[in-house]
């Protein structure tokens, strides 16, 4: 088959390999993958693709980056998206302040020059030539991880949060993992790094981004998973309280309510629970301690409604 | 296999799904890498190359649990004999279970009540391989499957669990832990919902084992693309909201959540970045001071256009009953998006029900209390639009002003009562706007006793309202 589908040049080795594999390297930097996720990464190193994770907030979608930053040895160059992001924050910008006192230092050294008799100023071309070169260029995140020599990790966070026609900016780096600058030219990727972007899911992403990414749904952890997250994340907890937890994190998680605990809330509850000391939970302890894990008052009132008394059926 | 893909893509293609060309080979591509016995990891391949919204996952797996059955193509399990470990388990709990030395027969021949019995084992310590025999065998012997005929398997399925009765099985489970407990008094409210809702999720297993086991023998029957074809379905945000089923209206419910968040984000940024306000003095020159005084970029205020308001009038009768839930639902959840919302509902009387949702943080559980406590019926609770809009003007007309739009929601079937249109000629005038609703297809439009077309003539326009897509659409466009 073809090796050079992109026609990127080498794709270089593969990082992982196979799935199995990925799972491991994962859960041995304290991320549990399920078959989905360790799949999907995978594919995304051998593909050479990026990969647009989805889910509900709190069930490490940002984390899956920088496991797999961790897992790889790459350095990790974050993104963060936020309303009103342009290109000067997101690829490169020139330095005008350094720029201008290019300029103005020119000048200066004209001045000098003159009257020491010498006439030896520098042409518009030259100064042009100067001041758009390397030296005055600031690199952002974009920029810099395609130009980075060393292995890294590309992590576009929350990209729901620009604006559509800011998604454009990206559209090149995705796919060709390359930048253009008009004054000093396209620059190439050297060492093709992993990208993975985050959405929460505020807007519809346009159709051009999705289809240069692998996507990746990542919904809550199922309960084994779940449990196996609790017990390797919180230490000090016994088995029978991560099951514990687990399970009523899951009923929960049926429950019509305004906000679902996450995961990332379920450790916090875990936590809290291990420092009260408490080894099982009964209704008076959940009780207490929901606020941990929901956020809303009257989701609280809710669920303790709904768990903690006793049931017609 | 690339046939066999190429087929698969179609067919998502048929259901809806939006799939390019590019994602088509991207998945080629990937399938490569993937061993191909690994269904799993290929589902999850080909999920992530070709579906790229969460939405339409449920209908990329049905379609795939079709083109990939579980044993079809590697043959390992298809036909007669299940896996060898499977079929050792069958026999294990033959013979200890029910003392039946000497099984060995085929499974076929199993009683119905060792078939309960092994159904209570399987969900009992929640093991899969067992779930998935039991399934077998419960589909030959109650579904009754016959060979060739069009159908989607829905009846087979209500057929094989009927006669599986998994709501008893589940309540004697319950039953079964709670006496096993030595402190069976204490058991607390929390155990026994957390009991509850284990067994539940494993009888959900066993019906997704049913279900995969029917659809597995339909497919080696008719083909995956004739079955596929039986059992398209349209995505949440195609389904006619008048007429879906009760699944169905669920299936709505939990999308209209993400929906109506992402439009509460659209309409928020149009708002804001729809044209650039005046020029910011102080701030172009504050920030003049970093470039040496020379304004490069100029800097302006952000625009502050009115929030519109929006008067919903509703027709809750029957039919059209669940379009206005998910309507009020909608705009409720945006409603911080406009400056005042107010809504009514109506049969054939008129009742306000702003209140509700003034009260409650979530608009369903307001929409639920309309149903109970609005007072909308006049006389006999048959739609009467005349005298509903008549009412309506008497009563708040007044409060309509030039900075409100109106909605009409409804299928105007006015079962001949008189049609009092002028009311709607005056609310024109008063309104900034004034919109109509149809949840019924165009073409039925002034058929029978619906007087669409009368009231329309008065309406800024008459918008076609059937799927949470149009609904959307509508919204996101009001102004």
């Amino acid at each position: 088959m073809n090796n050079d589908p992109l026609g990127l040049g080498d794709i270089g080795p593969a990082r992982f390999e196979s799935v199995p594999a990925v799972r491991e390297g994962l859960a041995d930097v304290g991320y549990l993958a399920d078959e989905g996720i360790a799949g999907v990464v995978y594919l995304a190193d051998r593909l050479a693709k990026p990969v647009l994770i989805e889910g509900p907030a709190g069930t490490g979608k940002t984390q899956l980056a920088k496991s797999v930053a961790e897992l790889t040895g790459s350095r990790l160059i974050r993104l963060q998206c936020y309303e009103g992001l342009d290109e000067s924050k997101a690829l490169y910008e020139w330095n005008y302040r350094k720029q201008l006192l290019r300029i103005q230092a020119g000048n200066v050294e004209d001045v000098e020059d003159a009257k020491a008799g010498e006439h030896h100023s520098p042409t518009w071309a030259e100064l042009e030539e100067d001041i758009f070169s390397e030296e005055f260029l600031l690199t952002r995140p974009l920029l810099e991880a395609i130009r980075a020599k060393e292995p890294v990790v590309l992590l576009v966070d929350e990209v729901d949060r620009v604006e559509l026609e800011t998604e454009a900016l990206l559209l090149e780096v995705l796919s060709e993992y390359q930048v253009s600058i008009p004054e000093l030219g396209t620059v190439r990727a050297t060492t093709l790094p992993m990208v993975f972007l985050t959405s929460n899911n505020t807007r519809e992403l346009s159709e051009a981004l999705k289809r240069r990414c692998l996507y990746l749904h990542i919904d809550y952890p199922d309960i084994d998973r779940e449990r196996a997250i609790i017990s390797h994340r919180v230490p000090g907890i016994t088995d029978e309280l991560a099951d514990q937890i687990a399970r009523i994190v899951r009923s929960l998680r049926t429950i019509q309510l305004r906000k679902l605990p996450s995961v990332s809330e379920t450790l916090d509850w875990a936590r809290t629970l291990v420092v009260l000391g408490i080894t099982t939970i009964d209704a008076e302890a959940a009780k207490d301690s929901l606020h941990i894990l929901l956020k809303y008052q009257s989701d609280i009132e809710r669920a303790a409604k709904e768990l903690l008394t006793a049931s017609a059926d | 296999m690339l046939n066999l893909l190429s087929g698969f893509v179609e067919e998502l293609r048929r259901g809806g799904l939006p799939v390019s060309l590019t994602e088509h080979l991207d998945a080629a591509e990937a399938v490569h890498y993937i061993p191909f016995e690994d269904r799993e990891a290929l589902k999850y391949a080909l999920g992530a190359t070709l579906v790229k919204s969460s939405s339409h996952w449920h209908a990329f797996e049905t379609t795939f649990d079709i083109y990939f059955a579980r044993g079809l193509g590697s043959g390992e399990d298809g036909g007669g004999g299940g896996p060898s470990g499977e079929d050792t388990e069958g026999q294990r709990f033959r013979g200890d279970a029910q003392g039946q030395a000497g099984g060995g027969g085929a499974m076929d021949q199993m009683t119905p009540e060792e078939l309960a019995t092994m159904l209570y084992q399987a969900l009992l310590e929640g093991n899969q391989s067992l779930m998935r025999l039991v399934a077998r065998n419960a589909v030959t012997r109650y579904a009754g499957i016959e060979k060739g005929r069009p159908v989607g398997g829905t009846y087979y399925l209500y057929r094989t669990l009927r006669n599986l009765e998994l709501d008893r099985v589940l309540e004697r489970l319950v039953a079964q832990a709670r006496a096993a407990r030595p402190d069976a008094d204490d058991l607390s409210a929390l155990d026994e919902r957390l009991l509850g809702d284990e067994y539940r999720g494993r009888v959900d297993q066993m019906r997704k084992a049913v279900e995969d086991e029917i659809r597995r023998r339909l497919v080696e029957d008719r083909g995956a693309e004739a079955l596929a074809k039986s059992v398209r379905k349209p995505l949440p945000e195609d389904l006619d909201v008048m007429h879906a089923t009760r699944d169905e209206l669920a299936t709505l419910q939990r999308a209209l959540q993400p929906l109506s968040r992402k439009l509460a984000v659209r309409l928020a940024r149009r708002r804001r970045h729809r044209r650039r306000g005046p020029l910011d003095f102080r701030a172009t020159v504050r920030r003049s001071l970093s470039t040496g005084g020379v304004p490069v970029e100029p800097r302006f205020r952000h625009p502050r256009p009115a929030k519109p308001e929006i008067m919903v009038i509703a027709d809750i009768s029957g039919s059209v009953a669940s379009f206005a839930r998910f309507t009020l639902h909608l705009v409720y959840a945006i409603q911080s998006q406009f400056s005042k919302v107010r809504s009514f509902v109506f049969v054939d009387g008129i009742d306000e029900v702003t209140r509700f949702f003034e009260q409650v943080d979530d608009p369903a559980e307001a929409v639920q209390r309309i149903n109970s406590e609005a007072d909308v019926v006049w006389v006999d609770g048959h739609s009467d639009y005349g005298h509903a809009l008549s009412i309506f003007y008497d009563r708040w007309a007044g409060e309509v002003t030039t900075r409100t739009s109106v909605l009409v929601l409804g299928d105007a079937r006015n079962n001949y009562h008189a049609t009092e249109d002028w009311v709607l000629g005056e609310l024109r005038r008063k309104a900034r706007k004034l919109y109509w609703l149809n949840p019924e297809p165009r073409d039925y439009w002034g058929s029978g006793d619906s007087v669409i077309g009368t009231y329309g003539a008065h309406c800024d326009a008459v918008v076609e309202c059937r799927t949470l897509r149009q609904l959307e659409k509508f919204v996101g466009d009001l102004e």
